[in-house]
């Protein structure tokens, strides 16, 4: 697969990671969050927090557009997908996303018609081929995906597809960044910018987390090659004390965005003056909802939902590790009674969220932070192989 | 230091409560419960094991085993409920052959005979029918067995999704086979017969919900000649061997490390998968080692046998792609991880359910 | 929202609604081209980021080209320091 195995390249990475240790040997700890769900993946996809010095630290952030939907939200999707006529089209991420009483999927286990779709496009086609049904289409994620659904409710309005609605749960990327900065817990030395949504909104909208915070941001791409480099690019900011934004994903990321994708954003999406997210409590003008010409669409004005807040239970902790002050297993219901099965809080709730895939893809990942059964694994590692074995010990 | 102790702690936490028998809470079964993963092994472990109770079931392995005067038969049973029904490289009619052969044959018993039974759908074109016990001929003919008994049922309009197709099979337990479930050893390499995630992928098209075009055809075929080529070349040195269709090889591994007590250990960049796979899967969002197979199989080889079962392997017809991409672990037991191509490492879990499309 | 994967443009499907083949290690797929300029023939054989069935952003081959010489070269330097770092040792 062209422009995707290069930068999956292992040789280069042992370079690159070789690189970061040189950097990081000042005796101090960074901190460095990525924002973005589907950078958390990457980092866990291919142990490549295994690969980093103990110096430096991955926080993972609230980047995943599901998890941060409060519990409110998906009940009120529910209680549309419960509607008798309504065929209710979802993208794969959603289905088991707990609300107060179950999921999308138990929902359809309970006989709503509930459809996994791989675009809103597929989700309006639905439409036209079932016209005496409702076909709602929940739309989530952040301006990467916006443009989609804008481009596909232009086309059902230019259509007059009138069983086509949709609810409308696309957030903004700079409100919670903003909001995480503005946190006295912070501790964050640096971001691992989301490579997708800045090929929409450009790199320009994060100049206020150098200018306004006084921290480094690289946008970076998802291989594991652009991962390193762009923590690389981190570090190397901070050791020559530049605070800046920097693009590594400059093959796809233009510096002002795509001027096409921000039109059809701001024709169809008004912003809400405040929306809630899960974990991190209310945000202003964090939230998407259908402009006023786009009113006919809006699955929220067609069908009546409860609309009632669920609050996050008391002993969640989601906020804290969002933030980076706390991991994982330091979360007192980690692993007990919040697990993948049964998550209480956001951050266990997706498979990007910290906890959940701290949970199925970090444990005994052979992180050198920790003695005693992570040591053991790291032992495993055979002769043949992995990086750890042929990694230089070089004392400077 | 607090730090890591709670580290440790929790982690030591999260094993035990793992280690021990899943529970079944749920409400209703959702798909979820069929897929493999989890919520399978919360049904099978939670509700199936402890109401039936006996060691030939709690072994847990593709077919239980019974001793008849000194013969030892194997018995496995399988359903199929796939749609569509016809699809690139097969149809729910050579699933059900092939499902329940390969379980026998993973089991290592060379399999004689099945039982098909059949829950037709009203409606169901003449045709299609023909078309599915014409395949289910084939099938037999080609793995060697026979249809030797079956039932036929109809149910109402919208019942069946056209077909269901459940088909029991017995087998005799060949001599040159000492396998258990429990029998993985530290050092035994992780076989796999070829190329994997086929079947699942092309299920996943043909169901057109993605209207994805790719040439990905579903494996399924016999594994009997790739299980006699093994058992020829290693004998009692193949410790277990399981086959690889819901869930993946990633749960048949999870299944296996769980049973003996052990972890394994696959090394990413020695796994076959075929291009247009590994494209359909990218596209996705979701990993190929929890895609199904219908016509692969996993088999743990004591390391001074390794080397010519995988030449074995490799001579059969289909398996030219058989890789070595594995080994077992003392540490950390009942988990699988994965020494991914980059270099770094990671745990490669139970699924909850199927792997889902993801856009983030 | 950031699982978007590269692919090449092989065949307009529909002018009128800028749809076009892409194609992903032989896996293909319409995808919706209306948020990049160009018209679809322009755009042919040329490489576009996909996400949920539409086109973001064209891929710039002379960046990626640029972002693997430079990791290239970071490679070769460690190399040559390994190496140096053998030789060394068996002094």
């Amino acid at each position: 697969m062209k422009f995707v195995e290069e930068f999956r390249d292992a040789e280069l990475g042992r370079a690159l990671a070789a690189e970061i240790r040189a950097l990081a040997r000042d005796g101090r700890t960074y901190k460095l969050m990525e924002v973005c769900g589907g950078h958390t993946h990457s980092i866990y996809r291919y142990g490549i927090d295994g690969l980093l010095p103990d110096a430096v630290e991955l926080v993972h952030g609230p980047g995943c557009p599901v998890c941060v939907l409060p519990m409110g939200r998906v009940d009120d999707g529910i209680a549309i997908a419960r509607e008798p006529n309504v065929i209710f089209t979802c993208f794969g991420d959603m289905l088991r996303i707990p609300g107060s009483h179950g999921s999308l999927l138990d929902a359809k286990a309970q006989g709503a018609d509930v459809r996994m779709v791989y675009s809103p496009l597929d989700a309006l086609a639905i439409a036209r081929r079932n016209p005496e049904r409702e076909v709602v289409f929940f739309a989530i994620g952040f301006e990467t995906t916006a443009p989609s659904t804008a481009l596909t409710l232009m086309r059902a309005k230019a259509e007059r597809v009138a069983n086509f609605s949709c609810m409308c749960n696309h957030v903004t990327i700079v409100p919670p960044l903003r909001a995480l900065l503005d946190s006295p817990a912070l501790e964050i030395d640096g971001f691992i910018g989301p490579g997708h949504v800045s090929t929409v909104v450009g790199a320009r909208p994060f100049q206020f987390v150098p200018e306004d915070y006084s921290k480094p941001l690289v946008i970076s791409g998802f291989e594991p090659l652009d991962v390193l480099q762009s923590i690389h690019m981190l570090l190397a900011q901070l050791a020559d004390g530049r605070r800046e934004v920097e693009n590594q994903y400059a093959r796809v990321v233009p510096w002002d965005g795509n001027p096409r994708a921000l039109a059809v954003i701001a024709e169809v999406f008004a912003l809400r003056p405040h929306f809630e997210w899960r974990g991190l409590g209310f945000i202003s003008q964090s939230g998407l909802r259908l402009s006023d010409a786009y009113a006919e669409l809006d699955a929220e004005l067609r069908f009546s939902v409860p609309g009632i807040r669920v609050a996050d239970p008391k002993a969640c902790q989601c906020g804290e590790v969002l933030k980076g002050a706390i991991k994982p297993w330091e979360c007192k219901v980690f692993g007990t009674s919040c697990t993948p099965e049964r998550p209480i809080g956001t951050c266990m709730v997706s498979p990007e969220g910290a906890c959940a895939a701290y949970y199925s893809y970090g444990r005994h990942a052979g992180r050198r932070d920790v003695a005693g059964g992570a040591a053991a694994a790291g032992g495993g590692v055979p002769a043949g192989g992995a990086a750890a074995a042929e990694r230089p010990e070089v004392a400077v | 230091m607090s730090g890591a102790t709670r580290q440790q702690r929790i982690v030591a936490i999260v094993q035990r409560t793992r280690a021990r028998p899943a529970r079944f809470r749920d409400e209703r079964i959702t798909m979820a419960h069929g897929a493999g993963g989890k919520a399978s092994q919360s049904l099978i472990e939670g509700l199936l094991l402890p109401a039936l109770r006996n060691d030939a079931l709690a072994a847990l392995g593709d077919a239980g085993t019974v001793a008849v005067d000194g013969v030892r038969l194997a018995l496995s049973t399988d359903s199929f409920v796939v749609t569509p029904i016809r699809f690139p490289g097969g149809s729910i009619g050579e699933l059900a052959v092939n499902g329940t052969v390969n379980d026998l044959a993973v089991s290592g018993a060379r399999p004689l005979a099945l039982t098909l039974s059949l829950v037709l759908e009203e409606g169901l074109p003449a045709d299609e029918l023909r078309a599915e016990i014409d395949a289910i001929a084939l099938a037999a003919r080609a793995a060697g067995v026979q249809v030797i008994a079956g039932d036929t049922k109809v149910v109402e309009r919208g019942h069946a999704d056209r077909m269901y197709a459940c088909t029991t099979g017995v087998g005799v337990l060949d001599p040159r086979a000492e396998l258990s479930t429990s029998a993985l050893r530290p050092g035994d390499r992780i076989l796999v017969s070829g190329a994997i995630g086929e079947h699942g992928m092309a299920i996943m098209l043909a169901r057109d919900e993605f209207s994805l075009e790719a040439d990905i055809r579903s494996d399924t075929r016999s594994l009997w000649p790739a299980v006699d080529a093994l058992l020829d070349a290693a004998g009692a040195g193949v410790h277990c061997m399981r086959d690889a269709t819901r869930g993946g090889v990633a749960s048949a591994l999870n299944e296996l490390a769980r049973a003996s007590g052990v972890a394994a250990l696959v090394r990413e960049s020695e796994v076959p998968v075929q291009a247009a796979v590994a494209g359909a899967c990218e596209l996705l969002g979701i990993d190929p080692l929890y895609v199904a197979n219908e016509g692969k199989l996993v088999a743990f080889v004591e390391p001074s046998r390794a080397h010519a079962a995988l030449d074995a392997l490799r001579a059969v017809p289909g398996c030219e792609l058989a890789a070595d991409i594995g080994e077992v672990l003392a540490e950390p037991p009942g988990m699988v991880l994965v020494d991914t191509a980059f270099g770094g490492r990671r745990v490669m879990d139970l699924l909850a359910g199927d792997p889902l499309p993801r856009i983030c | 929202m950031c699982l978007a994967i590269p692919g090449r443009v092989v065949e307009v499907v529909d002018d009128a609604n800028q749809l076009a083949k892409v194609d992903v290690a032989g896996v293909r797929r319409t995808v919706n081209l209306a948020l990049l300029d160009g018209d679809p023939h322009a755009l042919l054989g040329s490489w576009v980021l996909i996400h949920v069935g539409f086109a973001l952003s064209q891929i710039d081959e002379r960046e990626a080209l640029a972002t693997l010489a430079l990791l290239q070269e970071m490679g070769a330097d460690y190399e040559q320091e390994l190496r140096e770092l053998r030789e060394s040792a068996v002094e």
